[in-house]
């Protein structure tokens, strides 16, 4: 059990302990140094106190080799934590391809999430233990930053782009969000709750939810009300680029880039149409900034990303 | 002794307040600059004391969340642009830097005066917003919450900012051009004190980094006021580019805030040990390798803003590779006490408190370096704690060491030794009480900026306000104690701790020219045999 007055986090997630291994690493270190030349200048300090008004110290002007120890020393120590701490940072950067989605968005001040199959909260975020967790993370205003402590895991979300961290529960209760991306007058009260359940018990949760029909099929109404499908058509009658398995590949632009069509390159397709023209189209494409919300947004992507050449219409969204 | 007046002492002619007003005296100045930072550090440790007044309970009782966020901001901005950048290098490096040199003054004597005058102006635009009712958005100024979220005075106070740029720039050239071409005959560079060199290092990252801050902040102002589309998404601005920019300067000015705090530390650790520093020519490259190696680990700020890992990586292992010139400073100064002659007044508890905190800074900046740790850490009390430790407990431990070695230089003066020392440890206890509980609490998970927080969190932070009690006590003893000392005698003799450089050989306080007779230097820094030596021949 956790004290009420703890002086170290929970590690509830899978990475939590790597985190805590290589903090322990560079404590042991850094306590190591901070004694060594501690002990040395309080011992020198009395050793070799002045004795008489006019005493001075040795002639004593330096060592190279002293000079090559201290640092070649520190120097291979901090390299050990770069390459650990930049393996450890690469693990936690990029999702397992089996993780399941969840989408968040960041407002003044509240975290929206919605599950895939259509559940929404608000400051709560329920997952099943032992399962990755993947969080595409919007901003509809200012900064905010999704921080889970207990998991060692956080990500800014960005106003303008989607950000992505995941993590794997392993340890069921509840733990803290907090917002840790000072965004304006409520930023401390922008705080919530991951409540990690044993996977039974959380597919009875989603099924009691109160559920709005799943993300895919939100985007896929949103596709029809918003006339997207108007322009995006099935075959290439329409005046904007065909979607149909268009997720996941990469297109030529107008200016001679080629682009990998990824959420972050969808979203700004629909809130800054103009910035990156697919090569053969025209610049025609009106913003929908401010008619699309960041949530719709997600839902939009997660229908477009279900738009498979084979099977257009997968019922549960993902992959 | 030389404390007879027959040359003029610059404190005493000419008389009267537009001779203070309108000096050009590179000293008065620094005199001046000490007062008006001084006034802020006081504005400064206010508002500090109102946060952690707040934090004492987990509720937002004390301040509504708008007025805390405007009390940390406003902490934040005062303290960094009017109390720790111009600290050292303002009154300190102001007074010393010429007569260090052997030279009359610096080589701009007005630019140095309008330097002040761009301060005062700055920090009063500043103080405008605050009178104004405040800004909110932290002292790094964010975007998009500065540029279209926040209504608060956010463009008067980064006029303010802005304004206070030039001062520091203008200090950064003039110490340049000072110590380039006005040292005495014989002063060759390595025969300078590392606080020359410290000065030098400095002045490089005012001169190329204050100015992309300045542009940055006026953009921020541009975004509000005319609607720029820089840094607003929604019209394809990027708000992360900010941070990309603001970083570019505010990381080197940590390094503004440190590397003349080392150099006073190297003056301070030769000097009680009566010794000649260890390693002289590997201290002062270690000036410059920060000083180069800092202007590109700004990335480090933004390894969870949605940087590039790749860009991550890189930012990464430079910030590793810059904790090694700290160390070597840190090992030599160690290594100086070494069989030195250690006096144990009032100076040599600074520079062991200095030693402790900067080495708790300096290696606690290794956790937030190493990415993977970083995710866990940015933007919790751990940062707080870890840049405090550096600021405050490297940076203001070296001006207050500063200030007490060259007081009665300054001022003629001697301050009350048991005073002094009673001050310097409850300093130390005291900052340590404060910043240490915050690495736990950090580590715990709490964020930064937090008006309320969860239960679980208090008892540290009650430890924390407790220290903050003490560390205060502690300031005021400081400014009680030499405020008082000018209502004593002037009795400081020439060269009260024994110590070698130009500005020992000359009265206490200096003559308005420094020297009456230009200096020749014939020895290194620090050479405390050579003169024990010649003492025996004559």
């Amino acid at each position: 059990m956790q004290s009420s007055f703890p002086l170290f986090p929970q590690a509830a997630s899978s990475i939590a302990s790597e985190v805590d291994l290589l903090y322990f690493f560079i404590l042991a270190v850094a306590s190591f140094f901070a004694v060594l030349v501690s002990v040395a200048v309080v011992f020198f300090a009395i050793k070799f106190r002045r004795r008489h008004a006019d005493e001075i110290g040795h002639d004593i002007h330096g060592s190279i080799a002293l000079e090559l120890i201290w640092s070649i020393i520190p120097f291979v120590l901090a390299m050990v934590m770069f390459f650990w701490g930049a393996d450890l940072y690469f693990r936690i950067a990029r999702p397992p391809a089996d993780a399941m989605d969840v989408y968040v968005v960041g407002k003044q001040w509240m975290w929206k999430v919605q599950h895939p199959e259509g559940v929404r909260e608000i400051n709560e975020l329920h997952v099943p233990l032992g399962r990755p967790v993947r969080i595409t993370l919007g901003s509809e205003d200012v900064l905010h930053d999704f921080y889970i402590p207990a998991f060692r895991v956080k990500m800014d979300a960005v106003p303008g782009k989607l950000t992505t961290l995941w993590f794997t529960a392993t340890k069921t209760g509840s733990y803290h969000v907090f917002c840790a991306e000072y965004c304006g007058t409520q930023h401390s009260g922008m705080i919530g709750q991951v409540i990690v359940m044993e996977p039974h018990d959380y597919e009875a949760w989603l099924a009691g939810g109160r559920s709005t029909g799943t993300a895919v099929q939100n985007g896929e109404k949103l596709f029809t009300q918003l006339a997207c499908i108007t322009c995006h058509k099935t075959d290439t009658s329409g005046r904007g680029p065909v979607l149909t398995g268009v997720f996941g590949s990469t297109v030529q632009l107008m200016d001679g880039r080629q682009v990998i069509v990824d959420e972050n390159y969808l979203r700004e397709s629909v809130m800054n149409p103009q910035a990156k023209i697919v090569l053969g189209y025209q610049p025609i494409m009106p913003t929908f900034q401010g008619t699309v919300s960041e949530e719709n947004l997600l839902q939009l992507i997660a229908y477009i990303k279900t738009l498979k050449a084979t099977t257009p219409e997968s019922p549960e969204g993902g992959q | 002794m030389n404390h007879d007046i027959k040359a003029g002492s610059y404190l005493d002619a000419p008389h009267g307040i537009a001779s203070w007003l309108l000096t050009k005296d590179h000293k008065r100045i620094a005199l001046l600059y000490l007062i008006s930072i001084t006034v802020f550090f006081i504005i400064g440790g206010i508002f500090a004391a109102g946060i952690r007044t707040e934090l004492m309970t987990p509720e937002g009782d004390l301040f509504t969340a708008d007025m805390y966020n405007k009390v940390f901001t406003l902490h934040g901005v005062v303290m960094i642009f009017f109390f720790l950048i111009p600290s050292i290098p303002a009154t300190l490096g102001n007074f010393l830097v010429p007569i260090m040199c052997g030279a009359k003054d610096l080589a701009f004597p007005r630019i140095n005066l309008l330097s002040w005058y761009l301060y005062v102006a700055g920090a009063s635009l500043t103080i405008g917003a605050v009178a104004l009712g405040g800004v909110d958005t932290g002292w790094t100024f964010y975007t998009p919450y500065s540029s279209m979220a926040s209504n608060t005075n956010v463009t008067l106070a980064a006029l303010g900012v802005f304004i206070a740029g030039f001062s520091s720039i203008l200090t950064g050239f003039n110490f340049i051009v000072t110590i380039h071409r006005m040292r005495a005959p014989g002063l060759t560079w390595f025969r300078m004190p590392l606080f020359l060199w410290a000065h030098y290092a400095t002045s490089l990252v005012m001169i190329l980094g204050t100015p992309v801050v300045a542009i940055t902040i006026l953009l921020v102002g541009a975004e509000r006021a005319l609607g720029f589309a820089i840094f607003d998404p929604r019209v394809g601005g990027d708000p992360v580019l900010f941070q990309h920019l603001f970083w570019f300067y505010s990381h080197p000015a940590v390094y503004i805030m440190i590397l003349p705090a080392m150099g006073v530390i190297s003056e301070l650790v030769a000097a009680v040990s009566r010794k000649q520093i260890f390693g002289y020519s590997f201290v002062a490259y270690s000036s410059l390798a920060i000083a180069i190696i800092g202007f590109l680990v700004w990335g480090h700020h933004m390894f969870v803003s949605s940087q590039s890992i790749y860009a991550g990586l890189v930012f990464s292992i430079i910030t590793m590779i810059v904790a090694v010139p700290s160390a070597v400073k840190t090992f030599n100064w160690t290594a100086t006490m070494y069989k030195g002659s250690i006096t144990w007044d009032s100076p040599t508890y600074w520079v062991l408190g200095f030693m402790g905190l900067f080495l708790i800074g300096g290696l606690t900046g290794l956790f937030l370096g190493t990415m993977g740790l970083d995710v866990h850490l940015h933007d919790t009390y751990f940062v707080v704690a870890h840049f405090h430790y550096i600021m405050v407990g490297g940076g203001v431990m070296g001006f207050l060491g500063g200030v007490h070695f060259w007081w009665p230089k300054m001022t003629g003066r001697i301050y009350p030794e048991t005073a002094g020392k009673i001050a310097a440890v409850l300093v130390f206890v005291g900052f340590n009480l404060t910043f240490f509980p915050q690495f736990v609490v950090g580590y715990l998970g709490m964020p930064r900026r937090y008006h309320a927080y969860p239960e679980e969190f208090q008892i540290l932070n009650v430890l924390s306000t407790g220290g903050a009690a003490v560390l205060g006590a502690g300031y005021l003893l400081i400014l009680a104690y030499l405020v008082a000392s000018f209502f004593k005698p002037r009795n400081a003799p020439a060269n009260p701790w024994g110590a070698t450089g130009l500005e020992w050989d000359i009265p206490s306080p200096p003559t308005t020219f420094n020297f009456e007779h230009d200096p020749v230097v014939t020895e290194d820094a620090y050479d405390y045999v050579g003169r024990a030596r010649k003492a025996r021949e004559n």
